[in-house]
């Protein structure tokens, strides 16, 4: 049963049904397993959304400040819930867009609040100017993505066109595989993001993780109380972001991709705190693999099974799995010495952007676009495209139209 | 608050304006882009003595908020002020709404020169009817926005004009709004020497003139009631009033013509009407 698949740790799996489809199965098998995790107390069904909006809850953010988006609004909407409820403690703002949402935590983090946000999509590139003022700002924040396609045309479901705005800006930016991760890394970043100095995006499919339950053990890892490079208080003599020309200009921006660069080891070092999700990647059957495949995001449990069907087969396969875009997994990528091949749900010209990223690293890797605005792609599809790879059938880049 | 030196040009009423910010305890500024940002100084530097956060355009309602949400929940005692040209105002439009509609607890001042003067003098929304500027070459089409009776109409908590010809006035009026709390706007008008095309030591009087004329009215709106300030009321009476084409030849951004000063005389009896019926309610 595919769909069960959807309900386990690891897996973020949506088995070619759609998006409806699954998430009918999904309620029906509710009931039960609510009941059953109950009794274990730490484990409860939820949606990523729901997932995020819980580490949220155990983050304590001082300010929320959202604006509605699909598929991301069940996440700010559960959080505005937790506090009519008494069950967090944080101020909500309600926002007239998302570039005022960034802006408000802009402003709250200057003043030494800790901060969270969350969009999809237009709403990312609408705040997009505002997410460049608050890393040049070198303010900690964090915000879920709930990555959905970009207009036009209008599309509300998943791929990563919307997370890959966040590449130049300056942001930490993870990718979740499934519930489970997108809670302990949505903690990991309050935590990152406050030790550099620097804002934090975790991104989470949109629909097939967002809108779909898994089985997610809520626990509550130690996160220290807010801490920041600067603050901005009354009686200051002091100019923020003043017109800046010459090497200072070119100082702050040296500085934030150098400390972007040293946050890598905050997350490796970090990695156990917060669940053993692998640091920057995890590698999925990779020890004596003569072909990788290289992606990022919750297809990763399809491809997944697809490698197994093809390890069964004698095919040594593996998967590297880019659990951060920024900062990148270079020197990683670069140790790779079997035929590589990228997965990309967003493309920058006729290439994925992963694609070049990974070719960029030295490596002459194979390009397959695919999942544009939530097209689906199952596990069989993997194994075929997989196949044609080990056999040296594909093109340079291919489109899976 | 400001430093003597500091880059402001010849005559500039935004430094007149600047001046008068002592009236405020504990401000913490925030500032977008626009002449303000030039006399605020060039990094490392700053022309103020007190903490100036530069924004962008469009979030300066948003971050001025956020800031006091979060002095606020921290315990600091803080009088935020989102320090703004009439170009941020038009750009930052919707969220200065949203702000006034939360009642956010800041200050927000507009000082208003009538144009987009840092970036060369373009035509702004607050450019009035028939004024000349560099994307308005032969005199803009259509008025000004009256932001005041657009504030008033989302009940704000405080909404005050004044005028830098009317510097004890505007001194009360900031000092006010410092001690009040939840959302305050103070808007200036601010006439610009090399945007107007007038001589540097004329600042003053053109901006009494704006009074005296009519083209700007002295108010404030504070629990629902429009009260006219002691300096501008009497020129609410039209026959205490100095004819409209006076204060334009003072100028040299206006090609007076009947069109024009018809258009702007319509303007300023229609804004005092509904103010004097708004003050009565």
């Amino acid at each position: 049963m595919r769909d069960v698949h959807a309900l386990l740790p690891g897996r973020c799996n949506c088995g070619g049904k759609s998006g409806l489809q699954l998430l009918q199965g999904v309620w029906d098998l509710r009931g039960s397993l609510q009941a059953k995790s109950d009794k274990d107390g730490s484990r409860r069904l939820l949606t990523s959304n729901e997932a995020i909006a819980e580490a949220v809850r155990i983050a304590k953010p001082d300010i929320i400040a959202a604006y509605p988006i699909t598929p991301q609004s069940p996440i700010v909407e559960r959080l505005a819930e937790m506090i009519e409820k008494g069950e967090l403690n944080s101020r909500f703002i309600i926002v007239e867009s998302e570039h005022s949402a960034m802006a408000v935590i802009h402003g709250a983090a200057t003043a030494g609040a800790r901060v969270f946000t969350a969009t999809s999509s237009q709403g990312l590139a609408y705040m997009l100017e505002m997410c460049w003022w608050i890393a040049g700002s070198r303010l900690p924040a964090v915000m879920a993505v709930a990555m959905r396609s970009l207009g036009a045309p209008w599309n509300i479901h998943g791929d990563h066109m919307d997370i890959m705005l966040l590449r130049d800006a300056g942001w930490i930016i993870g990718i979740a595989e499934n519930a489970q991760e997108a809670f302990d890394m949505t903690l990991q970043a309050f935590y990152v993001s406050e030790e550099v100095s620097l804002p934090f995006a975790v991104g989470i499919d949109g629909f097939t993780m967002s809108h779909t339950a898994e089985v997610v053990r809520i626990w509550n890892p130690r996160i220290p109380e807010r801490k920041q490079a600067y603050r901005v208080l009354p009686g200051d003599e002091i100019a923020v972001n003043a017109v800046t020309l010459g090497d200072a200009r070119m100082k702050a921006r040296y500085d934030l991709a150098l400390d972007l660069e040293r946050s890598a080891e905050v997350i490796e070092k970090s990695d156990a705190d917060f669940g053993n999700h692998g640091g920057l990647v995890e590698k999925y059957r990779l020890e004596d693999a003569e072909f990788a495949v290289i992606m990022a995001g919750g297809w990763c449990g399809d491809a997944k099974d697809a490698i197994d069907m093809l390890r069964d087969e004698g095919i040594k396969i593996g998967l590297l799995r880019l659990r951060f875009i920024r900062p990148f997994p270079r020197e990683i990528i670069k140790s790779l010495s079997c035929k590589t091949l990228v997965i990309d749900r967003a493309n920058t010209d006729i290439f994925g952007v992963l694609c070049k990223e990974v070719r960029a690293c030295g490596l002459d890797a194979k390009n397959v676009v695919a999942g544009l605005g939530g097209l689906e792609v199952g596990a069989e599809d993997f194994y075929r495209l997989f196949r044609k790879f080990a056999e040296n059938r594909l093109g340079e880049v291919e489109w899976l139209l | 608050m400001i430093l003597p030196g500091n880059a402001s040009c010849q005559g500039c009423p935004i430094s007149l304006a600047m001046r008068c910010l002592d009236e405020i305890e504990k401000p913490v500024i925030v500032m977008p882009a626009g002449c303000s940002t030039v006399i605020a100084g060039l990094h490392p530097n700053s022309a103020f003595k007190i903490p100036v956060i530069h924004v962008p355009f469009t979030s300066t309602p948003s971050v001025a908020c956020g800031l006091s949400e979060a002095y606020g929940r921290l315990g600091i005692k803080a009088n935020v002020v989102a320090w703004m040209g009439d170009g941020a105002l038009d750009i930052s439009f919707s969220a200065l709404s949203a702000s006034a509609m939360r009642n956010d607890d800041y200050i927000a001042i507009v000082v208003d020169n009538e144009a987009y003067m840092n970036t060369g003098t373009q035509a702004s929304l607050s450019t009035p009817f028939g004024a000349k500027t560099t994307t308005s070459p032969a005199g803009k089409k259509w008025m000004k926005r009256n932001i005041g009776l657009i504030l008033i109409s989302h009940r704000a908590n405080y909404v005050a004009t004044a005028s830098v010809g009317f510097i004890q006035d505007l001194r009360k009026k900031l000092r006010k709004a410092g001690k009040m709390s939840g959302f305050r706007f103070i808007h200036v008008h601010t006439p610009c020497p090399p945007g107007w095309k007038f001589p540097s030591n004329k600042t003053i009087e053109v901006a009494r003139m704006a009074v005296r004329s009519g083209a700007w009215i002295l108010y404030e709106y504070e629990r629902g009631r429009i009260t006219f300030s002691e300096s501008g009321k009497k020129f609410l009476d039209k026959n205490n009033r100095i004819p409209i084409s006076e204060y334009l030849a003072m100028q040299k951004r206006f090609v007076v013509s009947e069109e024009i000063l018809k258009n702007l005389e319509i303007e300023i009896e229609e804004n005092i009407k509904a103010l004097l019926k708004l003050s009565e309610l």
